[in-house]
């Protein structure tokens, strides 16, 4: 498979200036909510801290809490499971719903299901799978993945909506009202929840003290989707442990304010155990998570509560959108767990950074994300899989910085290029720095030239 | 070997400093009126609350609630208000598919986030929590209503404890989704209202 390239993505991308600004302001705009609801409480800060350790503290024990956790969910009637990557994980879930004949699925959204893509897996075995958050439905009648793991349908228009709706749901063409097409999702929705034969969910903490799951959405879809149905299941990445009930007090004040600006998300759900005459099983997935935690440089991103916070407020991620990532998680975090995972694959991911710091600065669990980011692009020259583009101009330059008289003999030369050559000789393949903006205007004379003026100046001033 | 012990074995292979859990303790905010707090907050994402003494004040408010008053199929698990479905009765939770009204019991409130706590311990359909088109809560309080909200969720927590009854959810709001172009509607899957009343006691 070609390594996919975030800056021939995201030039797709940002080709239509309109919508790129569109895209842009949309996620300000929720950036500018999260802000508001982090400085309305005092104690921002130490909520920070606090969830920042607690996160280590759960790494650093992880293999205890998950025993603890699988016995004490075992004690409430659920079953555990373990998957070590994506296809147990599928074959599991998949297994499980053979048992019971179940042909129609309802899901709520969850990243854990889309990193094991598996919709296309059920879909091959002839399950229907309807995922239930409206903006994961729009993308899936769409044929598309999210573009973000907390507003999947966030790059789309409400025109767009409208037709696709249209064409699935059989709704007035030209209708964009959101009320209008929201009501007619809820319906068909309905049709769907009630049908249901399993709900499928993902979770956003698992709590080791009591083997209980807590799961957080705004639409109720979770919920609905597995009170119905008797068979629940829950595809739980091992990181989204916390070891007691009371940690949750922390998590939940930032995750929801973090992620959409809201105090808490309508529903926050609590399962222990399946209910009366139903059955849970809980998959605990690694999937490459547990190679994470003995990195010292990168164990930190297993911190992450996927709240989106540093996705809304990057400037790449903004201006390039979602899809060009090519991860099912993108935007800054993404772009640390991506390469975690393969870094021949992803290997531009890192390079999508300003290194600007925003991410780091909004990270509820403080996780030091574009520290990351630079470590590892030292990392991925480190293993060889730099692009010649990158590696052959820095040894250009080092070798002409190591000699003086070739630097300011370059930079004399570089200066008079700028002034007297025509566009063409200046603006083109070779000059990337150009693609998208205008070189510098060349100075009269270097640094060096100026500060020998400057000095024999002083000199006979003295 | 199992998947189970490769996981396991996998995690406790790697290198990982010892960490302390940081304790829970702090100063956590709290409000000088917190009725007026979780009132102003459920506002905003959608809800009413009202502080009342009496069934016949709920009942008052509610006929105000035209998915009430034209509603035909009523559920309330509350002594306070009549509804016309024997919960009781239903075995399959499909059957409450066509709920138009539910009046249900909730634990306590939280004001920093206006949301209330509910738990099915004398609830035998939890989806009735999600079903209905339209969703009240009455919360018994003694003879403050600030006396059944908590400041924070830090106190919510030090309240719960869990393992029974099976489930238990902080809800805030009714049901909705931002999901097109970021416009908030109200009513997505869930309740397309919520009303909360704290009944003094």
């Amino acid at each position: 498979m070609k390594a996919a390239q975030h800056p021939e993505e995201a030039a797709k991308f940002v080709a239509n200036d309109a919508r790129a600004h569109w895209h842009d302001q949309a996620l300000w705009f929720v950036r500018e909510k999260r802000d508001r609801m982090a400085v309305s409480l005092p104690e921002w800060e130490e909520l920070r801290n606090t969830a920042s350790q607690i996160k280590l503290h759960t790494v650093s024990r992880m293999a205890d809490y998950l025993e603890e956790f699988e016995r004490n969910a075992t004690k409430l009637g659920a079953v555990v499971h373990w998957a070590k990557d994506a296809d147990e994980h599928n074959q599991i879930v998949l297994s499980l719903l053979q048992k019971i004949g179940a042909k129609h699925i309802v899901k709520s959204k969850s990243m854990l299901t889309e990193e094991c893509h598996l919709n296309p897996f059920l879909q091959e075995h002839g399950i229907e799978v309807v995922d239930t958050d409206l903006g994961e439905r729009i993308v899936q009648l769409r044929d598309e993945a999210p573009s973000h793991i907390v507003l999947p349908a966030i790059h789309i228009k409400k025109e767009e909506v409208s037709e696709t709706f249209h064409e699935h749901l059989h709704t007035e063409a030209g209708n964009n009202d959101p009320n209008y097409l929201t009501e007619a999702a809820r319906n068909h929705l309905r049709e769907k929840f009630v049908a249901a034969d399993a709900g499928i969910t993902g979770v956003n903490f698992a709590i080791a003290e009591t083997g209980g799951l807590v799961v957080c959405t705004n639409e109720g879809n979770a919920d609905l989707g597995v009170s119905l149905p008797k068979l629940h299941i829950a595809c739980l990445g091992i990181e989204k442990l916390v070891p007691k009930a009371a940690d949750l007090s922390v998590f939940l004040r930032l995750l929801a304010r973090s992620a959409t600006g809201q105090p808490i998300t309508t529903y926050s759900s609590h399962f222990h155990g399946p209910r009366p005459g139903g059955e849970l099983h809980i998959i605990l997935v690694d999937n490459g998570r547990s190679n994470l935690m003995g990195s010292s440089q990168f164990r930190n991103s297993l911190k992450c509560i996927r709240c989106g916070a540093c996705m809304n407020t990057c400037p790449v991620y903004r201006r390039s959108g979602g899809h060009s990532y090519g991860t099912t998680v993108p935007g800054p975090i993404g772009s640390i767990l991506a390469p975690s995972r393969d870094s021949k694959q992803h290997k531009s991911l890192p390079f999508a950074c300003t290194l600007c710091g925003s991410c780091t600065d909004v990270c509820p669990v403080k996780i030091d994300l574009h520290h990351e980011l630079l470590e590892w692009r030292g990392e991925i020259r480190k293993r060889g899989q730099l692009p010649m583009s990158k590696t052959v101009p820095m040894k250009l330059t080092s070798w002409m910085m190591q000699s003086p008289w070739l630097f300011r003999f370059v930079g004399a030369v570089g200066r008079w290029f700028l002034r007297h050559l025509p566009r063409w000789a200046i603006y083109h393949g070779l000059n990337p720095w150009g693609k998208q903006r205008e070189m510098p205007e060349a100075p009269k004379q270097s640094f060096r030239e100026l500060y020998q003026i400057h000095e024999s100046k002083k000199a006979s001033d003295e | 070997m199992s998947s189970r012990d490769q996981i396991l074995k996998s995690i406790r292979n790697q290198i990982v400093a010892a960490v302390d859990h940081p304790g829970l303790a702090g100063d956590w905010i709290r409000y000088d009126d917190r009725v007026a707090h979780f009132s102003s907050v459920l506002a905003a994402v959608g809800g009413v609350a009202h502080v009342v003494d009496s069934s016949e004040q709920i009942l008052a408010q509610l006929k105000q609630v035209p998915a009430f008053a034209a509603g035909k199929k009523i559920v309330s698990l509350c002594a306070e208000v009549a509804g016309n479905v024997d919960f009781a009765a239903v075995e399959d939770p499909h059957q409450l598919e066509d709920v138009d009204f539910a009046v249900l019991p909730a634990q306590f409130a939280v004001a920093e986030n206006g949301a209330v706590w509910v738990d099915d311990a004398d609830v035998k359909h939890r989806v009735i929590y999600f079903i209905p088109q339209h969703l009240s809560f009455i919360v018994p309080a003694p003879a403050n209503a600030a006396d059944a909200i908590v400041d924070n969720m830090h106190q919510a927590y030090e309240r719960l404890s869990f393992g029974e009854p099976r489930f238990g959810a902080f809800i805030s709001g009714p049901s909705k989704t931002a999901d097109i172009e970021q416009s908030l509607v109200i009513g997505a899957h869930g309740a397309r209202s919520l009303n909360v009343f704290f009944l003094r006691q």
